[in-house]
């Protein structure tokens, strides 16, 4: 995630301080991780010197905390465009899981039980997730179900190549 | 199983080395299987495996070949007809894919079913079944017939079923099968946690991984064969 995009987008509604601005990312997307001070200060004063934002005013006492942030028109513009830009999809074509099972084949260790292995740490998160959405908010529902669909897309992988165990094997021998 | 080791297990239903085939086809060829009081255990495995054959041997609906089933520390096939029968309205509760509710009965009057046929008053059946639909969020749904309401709120009213008389042990399969899966998420939502509330344990038959998170564990059936992934024996 871009955090200064997301900084940014924040400053939108109207100017803040650093402290304030991290408040209100750590409330809305710092679910697993918040934000530090310092990763909001190295930001702002990179998006000052880029003119994204700008200083509001300072509070008497000095010290960066004390500065106020505004968004400026590029910064609009910047939001704007990061907005409107798809995000890349990921590829998934350098699978870890891939390499194991073909390390396993070859060196004649139980891949079928690597995969079993695999399928109970992934539903395990998945119960644990599944947990959280029923006991939370819509925000937390939402971010849940991102993380279940793509476990679940490795489950369906982890079952297809369990089928095909035996193929991949005598070809991995060839 | 003997029953004195189903009883050390803690199992509340259990089966052991089951057998079932249908022409030449081995639909379970040794499957074992337990499960403790209020316990949520998903069945999972591909189409074909075996996963409902394996339901309907442990409710008792279909006897095994070959192989035991224990209630309680009872073994189903020792049962007569009748006891079975009891077992089914009483201990046991059931939602299929597709509701299977009467269509000629109201909704609530199919949720007061398993009582009525236990013996329990219409005004009383009726009322704790009014109780449940609500509890499901269908409770405008009462005096409709079920060709009346959508899919959704039809599994709700099945689930209400299953679990007005208190049962032990819910058989569900695939219980989110024919919903979407904001309806299907809701449904799960309120079986486990009506589940959870009332005790009762669920055999939770289901393809999809996302069901299966709303389970304590589960069991993979391959090939007739049932594994215990994560095991009884290490919760035990």
């Amino acid at each position: 995630m871009s955090i200064s995009h997301t900084l940014l987008g924040l400053l939108e509604s109207g100017p803040r301080h650093g402290y304030d601005l991290k408040k209100a990312f750590d409330e809305r997307f710092g679910h697993d991780r918040s934000l530090h001070y310092g990763q909001v200060y190295s930001t702002m004063s990179r998006l000052l010197k880029n003119g994204l934002v700008e200083v509001d005013g300072v509070e008497a006492g000095g010290g960066p905390e004390r500065k106020r942030y505004a968004i400026t028109d590029a910064g609009i513009t910047d939001v704007g465009q990061w907005l409107a830009t798809p995000e890349k999809p990921e590829p998934y074509l350098q699978s870890t899981l891939y390499t194991k099972i073909v390390l396993a084949l070859l060196t004649g260790r139980d891949a079928a039980e690597l995969l079993d292995t695999q399928r109970a740490e992934h539903l395990r998160l998945m119960r644990e997730l599944t947990r959280r959405k029923t006991g939370g908010d819509l925000a937390d529902q939402l971010i849940c179900d991102h993380a279940l669909f793509h476990l679940e897309a490795d489950l369906r992988w982890l079952e297809l190549a369990a089928a095909r165990l035996d193929k991949l094997a005598k070809e991995v021998s060839a | 199983m003997t029953e004195t080791t189903t009883g050390a297990t803690g199992a509340l239903l259990s089966a052991t080395a089951l057998r079932k085939t249908y022409g030449a086809t081995a639909a379970l060829d040794g499957a074992d299987f337990q499960i403790r009081a209020g316990e949520i255990v998903a069945v999972m495995g591909p189409s074909g495996s075996g996963k409902s054959t394996l339901l309907h041997c442990l409710a008792g609906i279909v006897p095994p070949d070959e192989g035991q089933v224990h209630y309680q520390g009872r073994e189903l096939s020792g049962l007569s007809d009748a006891e079975r029968s009891a077992l089914r309205r009483g201990a046991f509760g059931f939602v299929f894919q597709f509701g299977q509710l009467v269509p000629e009965l109201s909704c609530v009057e199919n949720v007061a079913l398993p009582l009525r046929l236990t013996g329990v008053d219409r005004k009383t059946a009726e009322g704790r079944a009014a109780e449940w639909l609500e509890r499901l969020e269908v409770a405008d749904v009462a005096r409709k017939r079920p060709g009346q309401v959508s899919g959704g709120q039809g599994q709700r009213v099945a689930i209400a079923r299953a679990l007005v008389a208190t049962p032990r042990v819910i058989f569900a399969d695939e219980p989110t099968g024919a919903l979407d899966s904001l309806n299907g998420e809701r449904v799960m939502e309120l079986l486990t946690a009506a589940a959870r509330d009332t005790g009762a344990a669920v055999v939770l038959v289901t393809h999809e991984t996302r069901v299966a998170a709303y389970s304590d564990r589960d069991v993979v059936v391959r090939d007739g064969k049932a594994r215990d992934v994560a095991g009884m024996a290490g919760v035990a």
